[in-house]
């Protein structure tokens, strides 16, 4: 059973018919991050049945994710807050700022808060070089950009999070 | 040709992203009479007249590209290359939020002059939100008659498409590029064959940068000769400059080319924060060569003929400006863990010599300078030159090379004062396993 086609069969068709016909393999990328939209991460089972979609095996569809940066094989927090500190962001007090907000989340880099809400990372350049302090945001609603960025800033949106995520497990 | 910008104009006139208020402005006018008054070859001779340059940072003539597709082998196919990931370039990404339209013609009427029935914008993965607009701007040309079959009553037929990269600097790459659009590993093919030969799924490709496809709609209304009244004999046309680093007002600038650095980091840029002093600038992102920012360099006209002068590249034109507070040792420290992360891993000359350059440039930086360090870093350096099949492994070198040569001080000292503060980072025997 293909619990992706079964899941997504209107997304999946779309996907396939922006390649040739004898071209599908091109649908990979855009499998993945359907397939990766839900949890924030790929399972073997949603590997297999893209593999399965595009006629390919689970190892070729597995050294993509291997490959680029944003296909996840294990899961974080909900959300995924990822700081860039490449050099034009770091000229303008980047590092500093992913150092302070580590230290009012109570967590080092790569960690994740304990209320599992809040993933910290540190990216490449996101083409934001003019506003730094920036980051982005991966999370189900997609991938969302905040440039100009102040420590509270970045603080009043995580507690945004956390008041959004305690009204839902209260319902 | 109404207002001051030619690529930026949604900043005088906000509204250009809405399809009415675009075509209200001429917009669509070009392709329109491309398609149903001109012959796909007439295109490419205007585009040949108008002196176009590539703008991704190859600086290479758009119209000679185009007349090298070959017509024995079809279908054709135009790539537009939207990756835009080189450290302090964001250009692309500002043309498509804001001038989407003007942007998606500049597709069209390319696709038309190669004879493509089908474009693909590939869109880095980070540009999630500019994909989701750009798809709804598509549809709206779909709608409007715009795309599809038999446009203006010809027999030309078009059909666009987006397709998101997941975060690899590599893929900006045009022969990477390709393959990741093919579904496969971002990593760049042996050329020749080059994609006007040989390129998505082995057929006659056109790959081109976002900026650059924007100019196109313009060129065609307006004529070769408009175009060449901007900029300079060689490098005609205006370009998005982007601004950042040490500068009072970061940002984008569309200036003609042949602007010099001073104006670009003095008039527009309103200079360096703190009253401090320039001490270098790079004037093509991370890729860069370190240019001693005196006052020769600072005179010096930001064109694809004279940038070379200062033993440098104009490239994409992302002019990252550093000041006297930033020690070189730290900064080169900075673009190879950059280009560490971002090597593919296919040629060995650039997979192993980021990895050591990156560790012993997390040495020196860290103060544990010694100069052998230093020589044995020149020396990894020199090994990657000339030796792989991209322009990733050459580009990692030349901040490295260009700072020892030029900033030789900032390789003995040990101290690194004002805001930029080394990063910690562990010994290399205390580095996990790679």
């Amino acid at each position: 059973m293909n619990i992706l086609l079964e899941k997504y069969p209107e997304e999946i068709r779309a996907i396939l018919a922006k390649y040739p016909a004898e071209q599908q393999r091109s649908a990979v990328m855009p499998l993945l991050y359907l397939a990766q939209r839900e949890s924030g991460y790929l399972t073997k089972q949603s590997l297999q049945d893209i593999a399965d979609v595009l006629g390919l095996s689970t190892t070729e569809v597995g050294s993509i994710v291997g490959f680029y940066s944003l296909y996840y094989d294990e899961p974080a927090g909900r959300y995924r807050l990822q700081v860039c500190t490449d050099l034009p962001c770091a000229l303008r007090g980047a590092e500093e700022f992913l150092e302070k907000l580590c230290e009012n989340l109570g967590i080092r880099v790569g960690e994740t808060t304990v209320d599992g809400l809040v993933t910290v990372e540190h990216v490449m350049c996101l083409a934001g070089c003019d506003k730094a302090p920036m980051f982005q945001v991966q999370s189900e609603d997609g991938l969302t950009y905040y440039e100009n960025q102040t420590v509270n800033s970045a603080m009043e949106l995580v507690e945004h999070w956390r008041k959004q995520q305690g009204g839902k497990d209260g319902r | 040709m109404e207002g001051k910008y030619l690529l930026l104009r949604h900043r005088e006139f906000p509204e250009i992203k809405e399809l009415q208020e675009y075509r209200r402005m001429g917009g669509f006018q070009a392709f329109r009479s491309a398609v149903t008054r001109m012959k796909p070859e007439e295109v490419i001779d205007v585009v040949k007249a108008s002196g176009l340059r590539g703008r991704g940072g190859a600086g290479f003539p758009t119209g000679l590209k185009w007349a090298f597709m070959d017509n024995k082998s079809w279908p054709h196919y135009v790539v537009c290359n939207a990756d835009e990931s080189e450290p302090g370039t964001f250009k692309d990404r500002e043309i498509m939020e804001g001038n989407p339209f003007q942007f998606l013609e500049g597709v069209a009427i390319t696709a038309f002059a190669n004879k493509a029935n089908v474009a693909y914008i590939y869109l880095r993965g980070e540009f999630w939100h500019i994909a989701h607009y750009l798809d709804q701007r598509i549809s709206e040309m779909e709608e409007a008659g715009l795309l599809g079959d038999n446009l203006f009553g010809s027999d030309y037929s078009l059909r666009m498409y987006t397709h998101l990269g997941a975060g690899a600097y590599i893929c900006g790459e045009e022969t990477a590029l390709l393959e990741s659009l093919e579904g496969k590993l971002g990593q760049p093919r042996l050329r020749p064959p080059f994609p006007p030969s040989f390129g998505l799924y082995g057929k006659p490709t056109v790959v081109n940068n976002v900026e650059t496809l924007t100019n196109v709609p313009l060129i065609i209304e307006h004529g070769a000769e408009w175009f060449r009244s901007y900029g300079t004999e060689k490098s005609p046309g205006v370009k998005v400059f982007s601004l950042s680093g040490c500068i009072n007002r970061p940002g984008n600038y569309e200036l003609p080319l042949g602007t010099t650095f001073r104006q670009l980091i003095y008039e527009h840029g309103a200079g360096i924060p703190g009253g401090r002093n320039i001490k270098a600038i790079m004037a093509a992102g991370a890729s860069s060569s370190l240019i001693v920012a005196n006052e020769e360099a600072l005179d010096t006209p930001m064109d694809y003929e004279s940038v070379p002068r200062l033993g440098a590249q104009l490239g994409s034109a992302s002019v990252i400006v550093v000041d006297e507070a930033v020690n070189i040792a730290w900064l080169i420290n900075k673009t190879m863990h950059f280009f560490k992360h971002e090597s593919c891993g296919k040629c060995t000359p650039c997979r192993e010599g980021t990895f050591w350059m990156m560790h012993l440039t997390d040495r020196i930086a860290a103060g544990q300078v010694s100069w052998d360090d230093v020589e044995l870093l020149r020396d990894v350096a020199s090994q990657v030159k000339g030796k792989c099949l991209c322009a990733l492994g050459e580009f990692s070198i030349e901040a490295v090379l260009s700072g020892i040569e030029r900033f030789e001080d900032d390789f003995r000292q040990t101290t690194h004062a004002g805001q930029s503060q080394p990063v910690e980072i562990p010994a290399v025997a205390d580095l996990p396993g790679e």
